[in-house]
């Protein structure tokens, strides 16, 4: 039988994995904003998992609402990462560093 | 009255700001016009306040006319006491003023600042005027710094001569040391007494006596003491008294009608009279006494001893007239106040006579003031050389003339005021010095005389053949001081001196009280006369001239060999005591090179190196640390944050 700790674990996992996806990427912007994604996703997962095990339904209106602001975030991520395209004709994350002190 | 008192000390107050200010609109004959006829009006209403005085039997009137503020209790106010010493010193001062005002026409004929000049002196008459008649300390202290004001802005007339700004900028300064003291002697009359009216102070004054103060913890002092001695030090400063004399000689760089009015004749006694203001206060403090007698005496003989080297015709009177503050300081320390103001007012005539002379001599030979090319000038300038003759005999005390009756009164009231204990040998002193002053007057000032107007000529043939007698403007007030010079004395001694003139006015512990003895003993004017081939003065004086006689017309080339042969001692002379050097090397290079160290140590380098750069470079280099953590990756801010995160959360689960 698969119970709660199953998605709990699944979901740890997809986040440290997106976690890690952030930290050690060092090229493309895009893996970036899908790493993103993907911890809003497992954040997704733990809402549904609790949702389904206190037999409360709002959890899953909650995710509604998760996944409508990552669509809009990724509009826009992606919008701004055509924008830093078009100007420095590179997303290679490495070369981002303007903001260095 | 009042009208009298607020026109005599407004006129010529009103006639400076007319000149001053609208010199330009005026004209040169305007701006002289009017001052001299604002003076003139005061010194006619002084003579009227005079004669109130002295021949009606007029009181002593203390007025406040305005009361500028009033501060816990303390008020300050402007007013005039009139009194029988302010009346004798009013009229001293318009007189003197108003034949200065006329010289100066002569004089400044040519300069181009002249309505500046004339806006001066009389501006300087008002604050004169002012010192004079005040009643009470804080309107003493207004005029005592303004006389101080307009000596420094006119030694420093010539504002062109590097030497006239040095000679007014150490005037000034010198000054400051003695207000300080002056400052801080009303301040200590305020503390004990909580007034600055001398009426209120002067009724006070036994019980201040009484009385002790800490200047420095632990050690009291007498609280009149130190009073007497704070303001002493103000009259040291004014009056130009050892150590505080070095200002006095080098302000002749000034115009001489200003060395005759403010530097010989007015100013300079401002010291003189207060002290003779304070005499309820001085009375009650025998210390003070003795300090003044003791400042007086050594100003009296050694500043006269450094007239004899003097080249310069106007610095050996100047000389001269510290040494004649000395004596009347002296005068004040034996507590013959009326004494020191008789020998005030016959001085303030013959030494305006003895610089207005001056003056003459040096227009005539084109502002040549080395009395070494000099001489011979008797029979170009007639008026000239007799006025000088008997400005010269009143200052060396001549029987008959008014520096006789003045100084040998002064010198016998010395000798009668070991009536001291405590102090007796510093009187006797004191004595000495004025009696050994006498023969140093008298070789001094015919030195000057004989070597200027007698003798072979030793001005260049250019000058020789322009030299002629001056203008009637310089003239006319040289007769008019030679007169009162000559017999004022004779005149008035008797009620001056002995008829208790003064009443009031001047306190005088009985047991002080010389004049009073001398009193006793004193005849008339014409017994004094006789008497005085009998007293060491006159032999004194004679043995003084005819030194000089010998010396510079007889044997001109004696002075040369003893030179030669005291070469230390003249060296002394010629350095004036290396007083200056004292003060120039010593205080003023020592407070600048205290002033260089807290400006580069002080200020550059802990202020602004530590404090304020500092700061900012501390600042600047910790924020350079810090910005290394500012790498500007994505991934490292992510790190960062995950960190944070994991770090937040753990202490909520594991510590809370």
């Amino acid at each position: 039988m698969i119970g709660l700790q199953h998605y709990l674990t699944i979901s740890a996992m997809l986040f440290v994995l997106s976690i890690a996806g952030i930290i050690i990427n060092r090229r493309n912007l895009i893996l970036l904003l899908m790493c993103i994604e993907l911890m809003l996703l497992a954040v997704n997962f733990n809402f549904i998992a609790f949702s389904r095990h206190l037999g409360d339904d709002t959890g899953q209106v909650f995710v509604f609402f998760i996944l409508t602001v990552a669509a809009a975030e990724a509009a826009i991520g992606l919008a701004i990462l055509v924008v830093l395209f078009r100007n420095r004709h590179s997303i290679n994350v490495q070369e981002l560093n303007e903001m260095k002190g | 009255m009042v009208d009298y008192y607020l026109t005599i000390v407004l006129a010529p107050l009103a006639a400076a700001i007319v000149a001053g200010l609208f010199g330009k609109q005026i004209g040169r004959a305007g701006s002289h016009w009017v001052t001299i006829l604002a003076v003139g009006l005061s010194f006619v209403l002084s003579a009227l306040v005079l004669k109130h005085m002295f021949l009606d039997g007029g009181t002593t009137e203390n007025v406040s006319i305005y009361t500028w503020a009033v501060t816990d209790g303390l008020r300050m106010e402007v007013g005039f006491l009139v009194d029988r010493l302010t009346a004798l010193m009013m009229v001293v001062v318009s007189f003197v003023s108003f034949m200065v005002h006329i010289y100066t026409i002569g004089y400044m004929h040519d300069d181009p600042g002249y309505q500046r000049f004339f806006s001066y002196i009389s501006l300087f008459t008002f604050s004169m005027l002012m010192l004079v008649m005040s009643n009470n300390f804080l309107q003493l202290f207004f005029g005592w710094e303004a006389v101080g004001l307009v000596s420094y802005l006119l030694i420093g007339f010539w504002f062109k001569r590097e030497s006239a700004i040095f000679a007014n900028l150490k005037a000034f300064i010198v000054n400051r040391v003695g207000d300080f003291g002056f400052i801080l002697g009303i301040s200590a009359v305020v503390v004990m007494t909580g007034s600055l009216d001398y009426a209120t102070v002067f009724a006070d004054a036994e019980s201040v006596a009484g009385q002790e103060i800490e200047v420095i913890a632990g050690s009291p002092w007498n609280a009149m003491s130190v009073i007497c001695i704070l303001l002493f030090i103000g009259a040291m400063g004014k009056s130009a008294q050892a150590p505080l004399h070095v200002w006095l000689p080098d302000s002749m760089e000034g115009p001489t009608p200003i060395s005759a009015l403010i530097h010989a004749a007015t100013m300079v006694t401002a010291g003189i009279f207060m002290v003779a203001r304070m005499s309820p206060l001085y009375e009650f403090s025998e210390t003070a006494l003795a300090v003044v007698i003791v400042i007086g005496a050594i100003t009296a003989f050694f500043m006269g001893l450094l007239g004899v080297v003097q080249n310069d015709i106007k610095r050996v009177i100047a000389y001269s007239t510290l040494s004649q503050l000395g004596y009347m300081t002296v005068a004040l320390g034996a507590s013959a106040y009326g004494a020191a103001i008789f020998h005030l007012m016959t001085h303030a005539f013959f030494k305006a006579l003895l610089f207005l002379a001056a003056g003459s001599v040096i227009i005539a030979l084109h502002h040549e003031q080395d009395i070494r090319k000099m001489g011979g000038l008797r029979k170009y300038m007639p008026i000239t050389y007799w006025t000088a003759l008997i400005g010269s005999l009143a200052l060396i005390g001549f029987p008959g003339s008014s520096g006789f009756f003045s100084k040998d009164l002064l010198i016998e009231a010395v000798r009668e005021s070991h009536w001291h204990d405590t102090y007796s040998l510093v009187y006797w002193i004191a004595y000495l010095s004025v009696l050994l002053g006498v023969f140093v007057t008298a070789l001094y000032s015919f030195r000057m005389f004989f070597l200027v107007f007698h003798g072979e000529e030793r001005m260049d043939a250019e000058t020789k053949s322009h030299v002629h007698e001056s203008p009637a403007v310089v003239t006319v007030p040289l007769i008019l001081l030679a007169i009162p010079s000559a017999v004022i004395g004779w005149l008035t001694v008797r009620d001056i001196l002995f008829n208790d003139y003064f009443g009031e006015s001047i306190f005088v512990v009985r047991a002080h009280d010389v004049l009073a003895r001398l009193g006793e003993a004193f005849h008339g004017s014409l017994a004094l006369f006789q008497h005085s081939v009998q007293t060491p003065v006159f032999w004194l004086a004679a043995a003084g001239a005819f030194t000089a006689w010998f010396l510079y017309l007889k044997r001109p080339d004696i002075p040369e060999t003893i030179r030669s042969k005291v070469a230390g001692l003249y060296a002394l002379l010629d350095n004036k005591y290396y007083m200056d050097d004292l003060y120039i090397k010593g205080f003023a290079a020592g407070g600048r090179s205290v002033g260089q160290f807290l400006w580069q140590k002080g200020d550059q380098l802990v202020i602004d190196g530590v404090l304020v750069n500092g700061t900012a470079n501390s600042v600047g280099k910790l924020a350079g640390v810090m910005r290394q953590l500012q790498t500007g990756y994505l991934y490292t801010y992510a790190f960062a944050m995950i960190i944070g995160l994991t770090m937040l959360l753990s202490w909520l689960i594991w510590f809370r």
